[in-house]
């Protein structure tokens, strides 16, 4: 009969395989809906290979894509190491966003060098505010923070429209609901001339950097994985449960909240109702598929963006609904998460006789 | 009108009544999960793919019962998805529900566009009627609250009877309960945990759809991109607040309800005042509320979210 034991230590082929693997069969499975949607499959994927590679802003959009995905997927991956399931990244990303909008539209009037970091900070520390309080009904209360955050995503979205049709409203906007632009001092630089990748990238990927090295090699981010392991063991041995996963949330939230201002500081110039398609919820995906390490999280990102940039011009180019590149991703998710199954159990025989 | 007027009124009650519909079948498919151990957060996604199933099935030309089973069947596939990634495999419950929203959810708006290309409008079917019973439709207040409703209510009523009655008269409820509270127990005594728990999800996911077909086939007669908006979610918050007792679940959709009819109502009276935006908060700001209230004292069915593996002690 069939038995299913688990290996003794993942071999480091299958922790890098199995996402790569399955990213690809996630791809590949997308062949299916494209047939049925009458798409020739092979000009299908050709169509959104050139939608990525094609040329150098094709390239530079997929980077651009890409950037508030790592900012996110840092944000999941953080919280997910110490158990604590942040969900309301897409919340915490427009808290980030309003309030580099409220500082950075005239409030102050600095020199860049001033004014960008300000900008950051403030982001960072709304979007850390809006996970805090999930985070402390959690421990002070006992309540789900899957729902709780879920919720709070919802209240925030509602919340934003108020203020984009109330305080932060921009009086030269003609009446639509969006904010006054973000004043020159306080845009993040572009990188290339012509293209609309911008610094906000470079920061991403120290983020990245950062979040990996205290991770690993900090004792705070050791008590991050510790809580996140065993929770009573790590109580057990002395370590402040409540206060790290305040922390991590904290962390979490902040991650998020700069991928707020990211998009608004560095892409759009101004806040709307639509920043984020869904960059937070993606954010859990990228995660996974990085396996939560922060520096796979970089990779995963660009893959992630790949997909929906792809989509996108295929879509353009085939008339396939772009639905196809949430899918992808959703598959994607599911994929990998049969795959750490896979990686981490083997199935072997034992005869009927063995306990 | 004031806030007593609005209370008095059966329209106000009738609307308590019908926007609760598809929370309870929400509520009573989640607990249903739950009760055996799982948690399934493919919730939201099982609701558009229910939505736009059942939607879909009536535009082609099956009756609305028909949809009613398609929507059902739908949802008890996502629902077989998500009982394999965590019965068998004993994976992350939370993870593979959110997977399976985003899959359902992606599956259902590229189905749809894919379908339906070029439509500028949403195309409209011809949903459940308001029923129109002889004597009791024309009783006063009674008649409009109760029985001017449309048959997908009162199948949802139906449901917080059958779901209790199975759950607590039943051996197969029995066995249900057994296994989300003591699955080693329940094995040694013979009873499959794996069976229980799948079936149970396939179930309760089979219900979280009805609830999404409800707001395409008998709320509204059409299917929009966004339209679940959260009830899913906030399904998942009503079931601990219910204490996963299918009465108490009725009562907090009931109260749900009448929370959202009541802000609707109130914003005529103060819309001057107060931004709208704060109305729509509401909903979602009383489901934590509520979520908050009840956590400590929150009775879990003792094996939820362990994952159980057949030989392991």
């Amino acid at each position: 009969m069939i038995r299913i034991e688990p290996r003794e230590a993942p071999s480091r082929w299958w922790t890098i395989g199995v996402p790569v693997i399955s990213a690809l069969v996630a791809l590949l499975m997308a062949a299916i809906p494209l047939m049925a949607a009458g798409a020739n499959v092979f000009e299908s994927y050709a169509a959104m290979a050139k939608g990525i590679f094609g040329s150098t802003f094709a390239f530079t959009e997929m980077l651009t894509r890409a950037t508030p995905l790592i900012f996110t997927g840092l944000a999941a991956t953080l919280a997910f190491r110490a158990k604590l399931w942040n969900i309301g990244a897409e919340g915490q990303l427009y808290l980030g966003a309003m309030a580099a909008v409220a500082v950075g539209t005239g409030l102050i009037d600095a020199p860049s060098y001033i004014l960008i970091p300000i900008i950051l900070l403030a982001g960072a520390a709304a979007g850390a505010a809006g996970m805090a309080g999930p985070a402390y009904l959690k421990t002070r209360f006992g309540a789900d923070e899957v729902v709780t955050t879920l919720l709070l995503n919802f209240i925030i979205l509602i919340f934003l429209q108020m203020m984009l049709e109330g305080p932060l409203k921009d009086p030269l906007g003609m009446g639509w609901p969006q904010s006054e632009p973000i004043v020159d001092n306080a845009i993040l630089p572009q990188l290339i001339p012509r293209m609309r990748v911008h610094s906000g990238l470079i920061i991403a990927i120290i983020a990245a950097v950062i979040a990996h090295v205290m991770l690993s090699k900090s004792v705070w981010g050791f008590k991050l994985r510790a809580v996140g392991e065993n929770a009573a063991a790590a109580l057990h041995a002395g370590i402040g449960v409540k206060r790290t996963l305040m922390g991590a949330a904290v962390v979490s939230g902040a991650m998020a909240g700069l991928a707020g201002v990211s998009e608004v500081a560095g892409l759009r110039g101004y806040l709307t109702t639509d920043l984020s398609p869904g960059f937070g919820y993606t954010g859990i995906v990228v995660a996974m598929l990085a396996g939560l390490s922060p520096i796979g999280v970089v990779i995963s990102a660009i893959f992630i963006a790949s997909v929906f940039v792809g989509a996108d011009t295929m879509s353009r180019a085939m008339g396939v609904s772009s639905y196809l590149a949430d899918l992808v991703v959703a598959l994607s998710l599911i994929c990998v998460l049969i795959g750490g199954f896979i990686a981490r159990f083997r199935i072997t025989r034992a005869n009927k006789g063995d306990a | 009108m004031d806030i007593l007027q609005i209370l008095l009124s059966d329209s106000f009650w009738a609307a308590t009544l019908r926007i609760a519909t598809p929370l309870i079948f929400g509520v009573l498919g989640a607990l249903v999960c739950e009760k055996s151990g799982v948690l399934n957060l493919g919730i939201e996604g099982i609701f558009v793919a229910g939505a736009m199933a059942g939607w879909m099935a009536v535009w082609l030309g099956a009756g609305l019962w028909g949809g009613l089973l398609v929507a059902a069947m739908v949802g008890g596939f996502f629902g077989l998805i998500h009982a394999i990634l965590t019965v068998p495999l004993g994976l992350s419950q939370h993870v593979s529900g959110l997977g399976v929203t985003m899959l359902a959810t992606s599956v259902s708006y590229f189905t749809y566009r894919t379908a339906l290309p070029n439509v500028s409008s949403p195309p409209k079917i011809t949903p459940f009627q308001p029923l129109d019973i002889p004597v009791l439709s024309d009783l006063p207040f009674v008649g409009p609250v109760l029985f001017q409703q449309t048959a997908m209510t009162w199948l949802a009523l139906f449901m917080v009877a059958l779901v209790w009655w199975v759950l607590n008269r039943t051996p197969l409820g029995l066995a249900i309960r057994a296994v989300g509270d003591n699955p080693d127990a329940a094995d040694a005594q013979g009873l499959s945990v794996y069976k229980l728990r799948i079936g149970a999800i396939i179930a309760g996911s089979a219900l979280m759809a009805l609830g999404g077909a409800f707001l395409t086939m008998s709320a509204f007669d059409s299917f929009f991109f966004g339209m679940v908006n959260g009830r899913g979610w906030i399904s998942i918050a009503l079931v601990i607040f219910a204490s996963w007792r299918p009465g108490k679940a009725l009562l907090g959709a009931l109260l749900f309800g009448a929370f959202d009819a009541f802000q609707v109502r109130l914003q005529t009276e103060v819309g001057a005042f107060v931004p709208s935006q704060v109305f729509l908060m509401a909903p979602y700001v009383l489901s934590i509320f509520a979520l908050v209230i009840v956590a400590r004292r929150a009775e879990y069915p003792r094996a939820l979210l362990k994952p159980w593996f057949k030989g392991q002690r």
